[in-house]
């Protein structure tokens, strides 16, 4: 039995084992997502990554590969549905661009870009979540967190600090750091960990960074979000 | 071809700082064929003071901060046909939103009383003032929109593709390199 599946149209191999979006990844198609990461264990949180598989919505990050299986993607139903999420995602946090050190290089933005977001449609939260600023070498906005968790996922797979961590429940859901004092300084937290380079938007920002790379420059300037996703990110 | 009737533009700016209108004017001499489609009513560009009642295009840069703002937003919103948000801070609030997590309070007292370099300062309040509101809104939240053009400032490219597909008939798209909101 053949070991592929259809993508939009599109033959896409696969090996057992691997799900939707990995074995598209691999084959050069891009699939919308904010939570997937290659090198980590799949969240299956964000939900942008849905795709149709034989006429039923899933999350192709979770999904394993199968063949024969028809997969949708690019279609205007689910990229609509991917759209509201993101727009969900830029009114419960402070999303202001202009003023963000991520701007260029955000994978929320150049997500949105990619989905044609042209407004957040919906009424913004404007959250008022305290900055931790406390460590000498990274600033930490969660007014900006999306709850993907991959520095969760980073800091325990990789670094094997548990230095952050997801609490509460629904909309109260909010990103925490691990130590008595809640402050990242009062953890072993550094910037050569995993952690430190896996936020999608701008929540972990190095201090005395800001603005480095010009506008025109930036990451996603150059290329759109669908054109690099032969780096799985 | 006949001649048609040119189009009524009207814009504005309430919680902004100009830049998109500033980037309007950016389209440069591509204004002088937009002049041959449109006319513009109410705008800092004429000082027409209050929209015509037939206007086509409605253009708003900036967002809510005060009453004025919202009164502004509802007469364009009564007299255009077609509502435009042009740039940051009249989609998401954009810089003067970076006030919603302090008390209004907090922040007068700030500005008017404790601030260094002031001394008997006053919180003004002539009746003519229009009061702020508590917090900085976009403009959605309060009418309906018919487009957006993102960015702070969006280019003059973009402001002009929009237009320009409006006038051609065509629903407005941004691709890369001219959707940005920054």
């Amino acid at each position: 039995m053949s070991h592929t599946f259809t993508l939009d149209g599109k033959t896409i191999p696969f090996t057992e084992g691997q799900t939707i979006i990995q074995a598209a990844s691999a084959a050069g198609v891009f699939i919308p997502h904010l939570c997937y990461h290659p090198e980590f264990k799949a969240h299956g949180s964000c939900k942008l990554c849905t795709v149709k598989v034989n006429g039923r919505q899933t999350a192709s990050c979770t999904m394993r590969a199968a063949a024969g299986m028809v997969v949708e993607s690019e279609t205007e139903e689910i990229n609509a549905e991917r759209r509201a999420l993101t727009q969900m995602l830029f009114v419960e946090g402070n999303h202001f661009c202009p003023s963000c050190e991520k701007s260029g290089n955000c994978q929320l933005q150049a997500t949105a870009y990619h989905l044609g977001m042209m407004s957040p449609h919906y009424d913004h939260f404007f959250p008022n979540r305290a900055v931790d600023a406390s460590h000498p070498e990274v600033l930490l906005d969660f007014n900006r967190c999306i709850l993907c968790s991959l520095c969760v996922r980073a800091s325990r797979d990789v670094d094997g600090k548990n230095v952050f961590g997801l609490s509460g429940r629904g909309i109260k859901t909010h990103l925490i750091v691990n130590a008595k004092s809640g402050q990242l300084a009062d953890t072993d937290f550094t910037l050569a960990d995993k952690a430190a380079q896996v936020c999608p938007v701008g929540v972990i920002l190095q201090k005395r960074q800001g603005f480095a790379v010009p506008i025109g420059a930036r990451k996603y300037d150059k290329a759109p979000i669908s054109e690099t996703a032969e780096e799985g990110r | 071809m006949t001649a048609t009737k040119k189009l009524k533009v009207a814009t504005t700016s309430l919680a902004g700082c100009f830049g998109c209108h500033m980037s309007l004017l950016d389209i440069d001499e591509r204004l002088f064929a937009l002049l041959e489609h449109i006319e513009f009513d109410r705008s800092p560009l004429t000082d027409i003071k209050t929209c015509s009642p037939d206007c086509d295009i409605g253009i708003i840069e900036g967002g809510l901060c005060n009453a004025e703002n919202v009164h502004v937003l509802r007469e364009f919103r009564k007299n255009c046909k077609i509502l435009i948000a042009m740039g940051a801070c009249a989609i998401n609030g954009g810089l003067p939103a970076q006030r919603n997590h302090l008390p209004l309070t907090t922040i007068l007292e700030e500005v008017y009383h404790t601030s260094p370099g002031l001394t008997n300062g006053m919180i003004p309040n002539d009746p003519e003032l229009p009061l702020p509101l508590n917090q900085v809104h976009p403009i959605h939240e309060v009418v309906k929109i018919d487009y957006f053009i993102p960015g702070c400032p969006p280019s003059a490219d973009a402001i002009w593709k929009v237009l320009t597909d409006l006038l051609a008939g065509k629903e407005p798209t941004l691709g890369h390199g001219l959707m940005h909101y920054d």
